[in-house]
């Protein structure tokens, strides 16, 4: 695609350009069209059939109509495919032009495409549909993109930082509601002497406009943030507030909106609106709590129909949002315990492809939603109905920006005090800018009733430039400003297995010195916590031996997985694409050396040179075609030292996966590494679930014990009785619906083989027809990491 | 009375230059140590190991011996003590400082390099300046040995993988016939830079004096 660029210079972009274009004109047209043509096709329809009744027996038959045009039947889903439709193409669109979208966030180029299709269906004369109907936004649109965000929230940072969240979310929200709102009704209540509709404002609409304007939007916060990949923990901090500060946001709503036709609040109701906060909050965390743990008890049983596995996700945690919705719940807290409570579980127990499936399904539905969200915007405004007021409108975006300012940095002079690591200015400075308004506050104004808000019009107004000025202003700003100020950006999420074993590592460490030092602290609740987990809610939850599988290895055999996965998608046999190609191999890390007592060279001395022979005979006879083909590797080069015992059970299983894969290679379909869009980039390097990896292995790894140290017993007898001895070992393997069982051959050097063919078919079978994850950063978050 | 006090405050003064704690977390680590001590001077390895919580670890036996260790008191010795006192015990746990909003970056830096010696430490048991295999294997033998069978056998190929991934990251072309001897402190540093250790490895120690400190050895 560059070298094109090169040759023919701006074409392909222009193309894209102009297919923009036309496609926006298309749809544009279309609508109307498809609006104005279904009267008339229903009115021709309607006149045939009269005709045809009226003129009764002594009519002339009518010509049999070979084709006809009826739109009113289809169009509902037929207008939401053109809009969903339009909504992916202009994706598209935006990213073969490249330097666009490095300049300018996907939100803003949306939101104008929105007012061009608005602009267009205004300018055809037609109606322009009530898009960004609430019930349609926080049924449909709304629900995708926070169970994508819950179900792949990174718990660790999320937890450890859980304080802070809840501060900026609960505090940091009622203090924008009640400044902004108190402010507005200062203002308004100014200028005596020039009366204006303003003054018609009353106090507690002003803080029920305040309450909906204060609370950060996760779709923008995700939109603009996932495209300046910053550090992790600022963007945690501030995407947990946006998910966090729903609940305040649905009681101060419900609150302001219910007595607001009263006109007082009295202080009983303000008590009873701390006590619905709670309920609120705590309430929706419950539900989707329990629909997540009922999620993953049911995936415990899906090993025999693998195909709906997704769907239990999907439907369950779509179950809690709605269940909580009935009460008047949170149903965004909801859908976020739902999807962190069920993950860890669904994951062990579901398939590889199923889980690839939930993965992209997850991204693909958010994106959508996300994208036509913001169209909608844009139509929403061009639709209007719009009352400008300057006033109101510049104070509303001034008191926004000032209030977002001094909410966090006196949050964070207070929050500094109990965090043992510091937020700094420049972390202050990014929370603070951070803090976008989007669709959810516009949904919000929308539904508010006109005869109790008669400056709803206003509102609605005002909403609008906000979001306007947070998404298009500081979306496009934020991103020099985060090269300016240096921020720390995020890493490159390349989890080391080493990095692992530090981290489970230090977890032990710190609760340990805790332990000491006496002080019952974070690292020991949370490893009480995990300890509980892995006695008695792993068992539950998880089928079969993984449930028993200690977090390392699930982690390392994930990695092996991995590998494999590379390994078979590049074709086999070709040099690994590796970050770091190294000649490094099992080789050089294998100790030549004995311990140090012994003497160099050569391992164990003491047998005659006869014996060497015939062992090297037998290992050879055994081993030889897997040293010749695996010499072409690097990382995964086996030419270790034959005498060490150990190494030749991984020997035989990359050979098995070699062979395997060589075999396999005909049914996989390679693909295109998908594209850096940031809905790819979330994909990608946002906190990827711990994929599902094969059962141990290790149970029962038929190990070629070859102890030469030991010069009584003739070696070959030993190594038979190693391979039935091992080969007896092995346990009942469940079925794993595409499977296939080990052949229960002969004993002798050829049974373990297959075993561990079996295993690693299994493995492959498992990964098979799937192009997805390897491309994919991982990043393991286990439950209580 | 009065005497006494000084000669405390005197030395907590001592010591709060030394290890960096504030008077007020060395009185109550003092407070801590002279519950585990039996209100004793010294501490030896059956009193760390007599901690109820501490049963559940699995790397108990390390933490206990990084106590012990003469090189984390940063006095140029190797070795192990058999009993230890308040000094050698705080100096132990000023490895487990945060950094505050003042530090600077060199100050982190050092505070990084001083945290990973601490692991490394930990780690390179018979003070040979690397980890071998042998050590690496034992180590994550350890952090799985409550896990049982499964533990031990995936442990040894966990350990050959890391190893592996430390030798091509740090030393990335090395002939078949070259030895890998052992992870050295500046390759354990470079695998290690991503986690941040200055950010990670610290807990909290209490300033106020409060009645969390409960007794962690039992009461017999």
């Amino acid at each position: 695609f560059p070298a094109f660029c090169h040759q023919r210079p701006c074409s392909l972009p222009e193309r894209g350009l102009l297919l923009l274009m036309v496609l926006v004109f298309l749809e544009g047209s279309v609508l109307p069209l498809g609006a104005a043509s279904s009267p008339d096709t229903s009115h021709q329809t309607n006149l045939g059939d009269h005709q045809g009744t009226h003129t009764g027996p002594n009519s002339t038959k009518k010509p049999f109509p070979v084709l006809a045009v009826e739109y009113d039947r289809v169009q509902i889903p037929f207008e939401i495919s053109l809009w969903v439709l339009l909504a992916s193409l202009m994706k598209l669109g935006f990213h073969l032009i490249p330097r666009l979208s490095s300049i300018v966030p996907e939100s803003c180029l949306l939101i104008v495409v929105g007012l061009l299709v608005g602009g267009l269906i205004k300018l055809a004369g037609e109606e322009v549909p009530p898009v960004l109907d609430s019930r349609l936004f926080f049924l449909c649109l709304l629900p995708p993109i926070i169970l994508d965000a819950g179900y792949f929230l990174p718990i660790r940072p999320f937890m450890e930082n859980l304080g802070t969240i809840l501060m900026f979310a609960v505090v940091g929200t009622l203090w924008n509601a009640f400044f902004i709102g108190g402010v507005l009704y200062g203002v308004a209540q100014i200028q005596p002497a020039n009366p204006s509709d303003l003054h018609q404002l009353e106090l507690l609409p002003c803080l029920l406009f305040g309450s909906i304007i204060s609370a950060v939007d996760p779709v923008a916060v995700l939109a603009v943030f996932e495209e300046i990949h910053i550090n992790e923990l600022l963007h945690i901090l501030v995407f947990g507030e946006s998910l966090l500060n729903d609940a305040v946001t649905v009681v101060l709503y419900h609150l302001f909106e219910e007595y607001a036709g009263v006109g007082t609040v009295t202080l009983l109701d303000g008590v009873l609106g701390v006590i619905s906060f709670f309920v609120v909050a705590l309430g929706g965390v419950l539900v989707g709590a329990i629909y997540g743990i009922l999620a993953a008890f049911t995936s415990r049983f899906t090993s025999h129909t693998r195909v709906i596995e997704p769907l239990f996700v999907f439907v369950y945690s779509y179950m809690a949002y709605l269940s909580a919705e009935i009460f008047h719940l949170s149903g965004i807290m909801a859908l976020i315990a739902c999807g962190a409570v069920m993950r860890p579980y669904v994951e062990a127990n579901i398939s590889h492809k199923s889980h690839t499936t939930i993965k992209y399904f997850l991204k693909m539905w958010s994106s959508v939603s996300e994208t036509l969200i913001f169209i909608f915007l844009g139509v929403a405004t061009v639709d209007g109905p719009h009352a400008w007021n300057w006033t109101f409108v510049t104070v509303t975006v001034i008191l926004c920006l000032v209030a977002r300012v001094i909410g966090v940095v006196g949050l964070t002079y207070v929050i500094n005090k109990f965090r043992i690591v510091k937020l700094t200015t420049k972390d202050q400075f990014i929370i603070a800018y951070g803090g976008l308004r989007g669709a959810i506050a516009f949904s919000l104004g929308f539904l508010l009733n006109q005869d109790h808000f008669p400056m709803r019009k206003m509102f609605l107004t005002a909403i609008i430039t906000v979001i306007f000025f947070t998404v298009f202003v500081q979306g496009m700003t934020i991103k020099p400003l985060v090269e300016l100020l240096a921020v720390k950006k995020k890493q490159e999420a390349k989890r080391s297995i080493n990095e692992e074993i530090h981290t489970q590592f230090l977890d032990h460490l710190l609760t340990g010195i805790e332990d000491i030092c006496g002080h019952y602290g974070h690292h020991h609740w949370k490893d009480k916590l995990n300890r509980f987990n892995k006695k008695y809610v792993k068992k539950c939850l998880i089928a079969g031996e993984r449930s028993k599988e200690p977090q390392l290895i699930a982690f390392y055999h994930k990695m092996e997985m991995k590998q494999a996965i590379e390994l078979v998608e590049s074709g086999g046999g070709v040099k690994l694409p590796s970050a770091m190609p190294s000649t490094v191999s099992m080789q050089n890390i294998q100790p030549k050396k004995p311990p140090p007592a012994k003497p160099v060279e050569r391992v164990l001395p003491q047998l005659p040179k006869g014996r060497e022979e015939e062992i090297r005979k037998i290992l050879r006879s055994n081993l030889q075609r897997t040293r010749q083909r695996l010499r072409s590797y690097n990382r995964h080069t086996l030419v270790a030292d034959p005498y060490e015992d150990g190494f030749s059970d991984l020997l035989i299983k990359k050979q098995r996966m070699v062979e395997l894969e060589k075999k396999m290679s005909n049914y996989l379909t390679v693909p295109a590494a998908p594209p850096d869009s940031p809905t790819m980039c979330r994909a990608r390097l946002a906190s990827d679930p711990q994929a599902y990896s094969m059962k141990p292995v290790s149970d029962s790894v038929p190990t070629i014990q070859v102890d030469l140290a030991s010069p009584q017993s003739p070696d070959s007898v030993n190594l038979l009785d190693e391979f039935r001895h091992a080969g007896q070992q092995q346990p009942e393997v469940e079925d794993q619906g595409l499977m296939m069982k080990p052949p229960s051959g002969p004993s002798g050097p050829n049974k373990p083989r297959e075993a561990d063919e079996a295993r690693d078919q299994q493995k492959l079978m498992r990964c098979l027809s799937d192009p997805g994850p390897s491309a994919d950063e991982d990043e393991d978050e286990p439950f209580l990491p | 009375m009065g005497a006494k006090q000084t000669r405390s405050a005197q030395k907590y003064q001592d010591l709060t230059d030394k290890t960096g704690f504030s008077p007020e977390q060395i009185k109550n680590l003092h407070k801590r140590f002279q519950q585990l001590s039996d209100n004793e001077e010294t501490i030896s390895r059956e009193n760390l190991e007599k901690i109820p919580a501490l049963a559940n670890n699995p790397i108990r036996k390390q933490i206990i011996d990084a106590f012990f260790d003469k090189r984390n008191q940063h006095q140029n010795e190797v070795g192990a003590f058999q009993e230890i006192g308040f000094e050698q015990f705080l100096m132990v746990m000023s490895h487990f400082r945060p950094p505050t909003l003042k530090t600077t970056e060199e100050e982190r830096e050092a505070m990084r390099k001083e945290k990973l010696r601490f692991l490394f430490n930990m780690h390179d048991t018979d003070n040979d300046g690397t980890i071998t295999l042998e050590e690496y294997r034992k180590v994550v033998e350890e952090l799985l040995s409550k896990s049982g069978a499964i533990g031990l056998e995936a442990a040894k190929a966990i350990a050959d993988a890391a190893m592996l991934e430390v030798a091509s990251t740090n030393v990335p072309h090395m002939a078949p016939d070259d030895f890998y001897e052992g992870i050295t402190f500046e390759h354990f540093e470079q695998i290690l830079k991503g986690l941040e250790m200055e950010s990670r490895m610290h807990i909290r120690f209490l300033d106020v004096d409060t009645m969390t400190m409960r007794c962690g050895k039992s009461k017999s």
